[in-house]
């Protein structure tokens, strides 16, 4: 589903502030593949999250999604394909706009919008079953604006919003990490239930291992600007946070025991 | 009578330009100084074809795509060539004058002999003010109502969407560099439908008469946002209208007062910083009230 072949992205070239933030990534996502993230601060989680998005362009190696090389598309014209959410809760909506508003928008992501109304009495019954399934009492707020939701319940909007116009690669970047624990357990929970029920082929960068973990059927580690190991399947299943250490220090060697990425 | 009926009247002309004003101002976020520039620009294009012995009505629209144009000029500068947008409505504002005295041939076109949108419709037996006043209230009815229908469109949507957060709205698929140069197009096409009505019930266009458009566009704004509310777009849409005509009374007032007209932008432009720190003031009052209750 999605294909990247050696990418890679320095910021800032020619100056003192160069930063190599993608070396030679290649990956590969079959569909239905839900892929856990982790590596610590400057690893280029986010900068290959980005790559993938659009939202800057890389400098080497190709992105296929569906077979379709996207690698010069825009970030808009990614949004066909993609459907994301993002670590700052008031990124994914439009806070100045009701509720009803940003479902309608999210439900045609990708098509061109028309001069026809914006939402239809039909569209806002889907819209209340939607957000009835989020078991937040949305479903009675359509008229409400974003702005005066709390960031777990934008969080939940925009995980729904990025899904209901189903996207080929759903990409979660710590999307839970600006959250209160309770609140980021139920958006987790939330994740889980709406990547299963939909096959969908999911990213999700992570600070927290256990998630990493427990999440998804394949688990990758960043370091430096690439990809330091890949496991998925069996192999993942059994690993524990112990087991993610030793491999961390062994592949990375022993100058990174203090990363933050420990800690967690 | 006389007075209110000229007072409303004017307000009406002018809340095209605060309703192009919103567009950019609020809905797009963004300061656009074009208006400075496409203000005139309606006028000298409206006045040119008044006198051409073009009919009203042709002289209103061609004055309305020629606003547009200069709409798409400040577009393509700060989305191409990705000059930040208060400097590229300068620029084109700047540029403007320019083309203004090439439309017009001088800098002052008079419009007294000339048949105009307020006085081809001496046959119903309405007087001047009247006719204005009704004319005024017609063209703002109508554009508030097209306003309206289109930013509850999907397109209409997603513009409100591209001021409001950039980042969602390309993530969901909006070309917005698109939309921005769009907002700015309609923006720029109403305040220059303002000023070639302002022109026709001066009775002149002049090339200066830009000058401090967009402070009295930003003050009818913020007087109806803070008078009328801001609950949903269409309450906007009517608080920048009402907006326009207490400005227009305000003004009428200070005049009727004593107030020497040549300091009318001074206080214009006070009126407006007051309202726009306003927040700020709330906020310390807020605080200094509660630091006084304890």
């Amino acid at each position: 589903m999605l294909d990247i072949k050696h990418i890679s992205k320095t910021f800032n070239p020619g100056t003192i502030t160069e930063k190599l933030a993608l070396h030679d990534v290649s990956l590969h996502l079959d569909a239905g593949d839900f892929v856990t993230v982790i590596g610590g601060n400057g690893a280029g989680k986010s900068t290959l999250m980005n790559s993938i998005a659009g939202t800057y362009p890389v400098d080497e190696g190709t992105i296929e999604i569906a077979g379709t090389d996207i690698t010069k598309w825009p970030e808009h014209k990614r949004a066909k394909f993609i459907g994301r959410v993002f670590q700052d809760p008031m990124m994914g909506t439009a806070a100045g706009m009701m509720i009803e508003e940003n479902l309608a928008i999210a439900a045609r992501r990708g098509r061109r919008p028309t001069l026809r109304w914006s939402s239809s009495s039909k569209d806002r019954e889907h819209f209340r079953e939607l957000l009835a399934g989020l078991k937040l009492g949305l479903e009675d707020r359509l008229e409400s604006k974003v702005g005066l939701l709390s960031g777990g319940q934008r969080q939940a909007l925009t995980l729904l919003m990025a899904t209901m116009a189903k996207p080929k690669l759903l990409l979660l970047d710590e999307h839970t990490a600006a959250l209160d624990p309770k609140t980021a357990e139920k958006v987790l929970g939330l994740t889980e239930s709406i990547v299963r029920e939909q096959q969908l082929t999911t990213l999700m960068i992570t600070h927290n291992m256990r998630d990493a973990l427990r999440l998804g059927n394949r688990l990758i580690m960043m370091y430096n600007g690439h990809i330091l190991f890949d496991v998925s399947g069996e192999e993942k299943a059994h690993l524990t946070v112990k087991d993610l250490l030793a491999m961390f220090e062994k592949a990375a060697g022993s100058e990174l025991t203090s990363d933050s990425l420990l800690l967690s | 009578m006389d007075l209110v009926i000229s007072t409303v009247s004017q307000g009406l002309l002018w809340a095209l330009l605060a309703i192009g004003v919103y567009l950019t101002f609020r809905v797009l976020d963004i300061a656009d100084l074009t208006v400075e520039g496409s203000f005139p620009l309606g006028a000298a294009t409206a006045a040119t074809l008044l006198t051409a012995g073009y009919h009203p009505i042709a002289a209103i629209l061609a004055a309305c795509a020629a606003g547009m144009l200069g709409g798409v000029v400040t577009g393509f500068l700060c989305t191409k060539l990705k000059i930040p947008a208060l400097l590229a409505g300068i620029l084109t504002m700047i540029a403007l004058y320019s083309v203004n005295l090439r439309i017009m041939g001088k800098a002052n076109l008079p419009l007294l002999q000339q048949d105009t949108i307020f006085t081809i419709w001496q046959f119903t037996g309405l007087d001047k003010g009247m006719t204005t006043l009704v004319i005024g209230a017609i063209i703002v009815l109508i554009v508030a109502v097209l306003n309206y229908w289109f930013f509850g469109t999907e397109i209409g949507a997603a513009v409100r969407a591209t001021g409001n957060n950039p980042h969602m709205i390309r993530a969901n698929g909006i070309n917005t560099d698109a939309m921005v140069v769009l907002g700015l197009l309609l923006s720029n096409g109403l305040v220059a439908m303002s000023g070639a009505l302002v022109a026709q019930s001066n009775g002149f266009a002049d090339v200066g008469m830009g000058v401090g458009t967009i402070v009295i566009g930003l003050a009818s704004v913020i007087i109806g946002e803070v008078l009328f509310g801001t609950r949903s777009f269409k309450n906007c849409l009517i608080s920048v209208i009402l907006g326009s005509i207490v400005y227009r009374a305000v003004i009428a007032a200070v005049l009727q007062m004593g107030m020497p007209p040549n300091d009318l932008k001074l206080f214009t432009a006070i009126l407006v910083a007051i309202a726009l720190s306003l927040p700020l003031i709330q906020a310390r009052f807020n605080a200094l009230r509660k630091a006084v209750k304890k």
